[in-house]
């Protein structure tokens, strides 16, 4: 594991996308630190506030004042005032890591009423980028949840059905090639619409993992069902199997660690269909919902007209994010498949 | 061949009980029925509803009702659509013609552009052209698809070249045989980009792939030693044989295409098949559901039949009759 890690580190792209999806969940966990606002704190007086530059004023960095000056637009106008800058400085109050109630965040104005939109503000005045360091936490971890759920279910189904063969591998199969038939997006809604009304808002997560990692599971159960077929014949296998071994037994001790790099690829490459997938039904509204915060949501308020006419491109940085993310994880999928497994290199 | 294809139309059967089965328990579990929105409204009579619901059967279990429905489309009933107030047959026509023509506009779009790119990129490997639409093809293939849509929007919204929405201008009927055409074109060209940038993109990669995997067989060898004009290798020996994965591929390239059809349809505000399901569903307009989802298997299994029979015509290896 660690040999693998620092192989991944030796390559360029590896590293970089390292570096990136590091950087991604270490903002997530300290969402509280980095926001400059509150994640739903809005003021109708700031709407559609543009990004406010960082810079050097007198002796010390600042952002610059503005004004709205059309209250329709609405538009802004700099009034030629600064507001300076201070690092861990104390704001609103937050839970470290859901825990320790902290005050101390990386930037906050000196006056405490002036306000810091880094990235603008949208329709109800809300930081957008306070919202999406916040938002980052549902994408980046209904990625690894979902994925564990899913290998999980694959695994089970997969390698019971290669292990045994016969008339369970019939019906599981046929099963998985049924759930593979629907398009998902079909099958995600009418599931959705089953399942979300039993919960409320904030279960929507639970939710979203449970539906996505349902679907998703038949895909994998294949792959791992073949493979689990071809070890089946091994001699390692056959030795257990005559030693009186259980099945569960040898699927745990001698399948497995054979498909552990599988996994682990499959996992990396799999992750940005989690994402994509929560991204696209908070985006139609049926996922993550008001007051919390989420890449797909924040995309879907970036749906009205007006945002185009006026050109307030800031609204769409959640898909920005969204798709730094989903090329690091794809990159370093592609770096890890290079070294489990050189012949599938793409050259 | 006819035995393949009467086969391969019977495991359709199957196949749409399992998925209509499916969707019936599934909009049967969700709370409230269409009617819901009815009772809500003051105005229409109790026992209206009650005779609804007796005309429907909603009060039986829910594979009696599934019992009915089957019958009903055995018959070539499609049922009424209560949100749109038409029968189902009439919304789905036109709606199943405007998800048809995107999906192939955009298959057509990701295929002519995709086999020349690939092809051009093992070709020249390791060049300039080859690193740039690698990289291209890799970020193509990361960006939702509903993100590529907004930003297709806003393209449109800004520029004023393209109409930002719908599948037909307002003065659609009003036009000539040709302009009807043309304006159907229009509205076609940023969701068919936008929908097939995916798939120019994945395609390119196979293809590319597949090129470099046969340009080291021993057949091209054998070509090139016998003198064999270069681009007569390239396009005979080679491209032939590293095609046909990509055709198989096809088939299940339609189930994903159907998906960001859906998006992308709601996002552009297209009016297709999928933007009628989303509605549906949010209004559990249970027939019109039931009817769109079948038609979309239906879709589905057809376009892998297409790529099994184009399979055939193009590896002349492939005797479909063993197949299965």
């Amino acid at each position: 594991m660690k040999s693998l890690l620092l192989e991944v580190y030796r390559r360029p792209l590896g590293r970089a996308s390292l570096f990136v999806l590091v950087a991604l969940y270490l903002g997530a966990l300290f969402a509280g630190f980095l926001a400059t606002q509150p994640v739903n704190s809005q003021d109708l007086a700031h709407t559609y506030h543009p990004p406010t530059p960082i810079v050097w004023h007198d002796g010390g960095l600042a952002v610059p004042d503005y004004r709205m000056v059309d209250k329709s637009g609405p538009r802004y106008e700099r009034t030629g005032e600064f507001h300076r800058l201070r690092f861990f400085a104390p704001g609103f109050e937050y839970r470290l890591l859901g825990l320790l109630p902290l005050q101390r965040h990386l930037v906050q104005p000196a006056d405490p009423s002036a306000k810091v939109y880094l990235l603008g503000s949208d329709s109800t005045g809300r930081c957008v980028f306070s919202r999406l360091v916040y938002g980052s936490r549902v994408s980046l971890l209904i990625g690894l949840v979902g994925i564990t759920i899913t290998l999980f279910l694959g695994l089970l189904v997969g390698g019971l059905s290669g292990y045994f063969g016969g008339r369970i591998d019939f019906f599981a199969m046929r099963g998985v090639e049924f759930l593979m038939a629907i398009p998902s997006l079909y099958l995600l809604l009418a599931l959705r619409s089953v399942l979300a009304p039993r919960f409320n808002s904030d279960q929507m997560f639970v939710v979203i993992v449970i539906i996505l990692s349902l679907i998703g599971w038949a895909g994998a159960a294949r792959v791992l069902r073949g493979m689990s077929l071809s070890l089946r014949r091994r001699q390692f296998v056959l030795a257990a199997e005559s030693m009186g071994q259980s099945p569960l037994r040898i699927l745990r001790l001698h399948i497995l660690p054979n498909l552990a790099s599988y996994l682990l690829v499959a996992a990396t490459l799999s992750i940005p269909g989690y994402i994509l997938g929560e991204a696209a039904l908070s985006f139609l509204g049926l996922g993550i919902a008001e007051p919390a915060s989420s890449w797909g949501l924040m995309l879907s308020q970036a749906q009205n007209i007006k945002i185009f006419m006026l050109n307030f491109w800031w609204l769409l940085t959640p898909g920005v994010a969204m798709f730094t993310t989903v090329i690091a994880f794809n990159l370093l999928g592609d770096v890890l498949r290079d070294i489990v497994d050189p012949r599938m290199k793409t050259r | 061949m006819l035995a393949f294809l009467l086969r391969r139309l019977l495991t359709l059967v199957p196949l749409l009980l399992g998925v209509t089965l499916l969707a019936f328990l599934l909009m049967w579990l969700a709370p409230g029925d269409f009617l819901t929105p009815m009772k809500m409204q003051r105005d229409i009579p109790a026992d209206l509803i009650k005779q609804l619901e007796a005309d429907f059967g909603l009060s039986r279990p829910w594979y009696v009702q599934y019992g009915y429905w089957l019958g009903n489309v055995l018959q070539l009933n499609l049922g009424y659509s209560w949100s749109f107030k038409v029968p189902v047959s009439d919304l789905i026509g036109s709606r199943l013609f405007s998800t048809f023509l995107l999906s192939l506009t955009s298959t057509l779009f990701a295929w002519v552009v995709a086999i020349p790119l690939g092809v051009l990129a093992a070709i020249y490997k390791d060049s300039i052209f080859d690193r740039a639409s690698s990289f291209l093809a890799y970020a193509a293939l990361s960006i939702p698809e509903f993100f590529l849509a907004l930003l297709a929007v806003w393209f449109a919204a800004v520029t004023g070249w393209f109409p930002v929405g719908g599948a037909t201008s307002i003065e659609y009927d009003y036009l000539s045989a040709g302009g009807q055409l043309l304006d159907r074109a229009y509205h076609l060209v940023l969701p068919t980009l936008v929908l097939g940038i995916g798939g120019v993109a994945g395609l390119m990669r196979v293809m590319r792939a597949n090129f470099l995997d046969t340009i080291r067989a021993e057949y091209v060898q054998t070509a090139r030693a016998k003198g064999v004009p270069e681009g007569v290798v390239m396009f005979k020996h080679v491209l032939r044989n590293a095609i046909n994965p990509l055709i198989s591929a096809f088939g299940f390239s339609f189930s994903g295409l159907l998906s960001g059809a859906l998006i992308v349809e709601i996002v552009m505000n297209y009016p297709g098949l999928g933007n009628l399901i989303y509605q549906a569903l949010l209004r559990e307009d249970q027939f019109v559901v039931l009817a769109s989802i079948m038609l979309s298997c239906v879709m589905l299994v057809l376009g892998n039949l297409v790529a099994d029979l184009c399979l055939a015509w193009s590896d002349p290896r492939i005797r479909l009759e063993n197949q299965e």
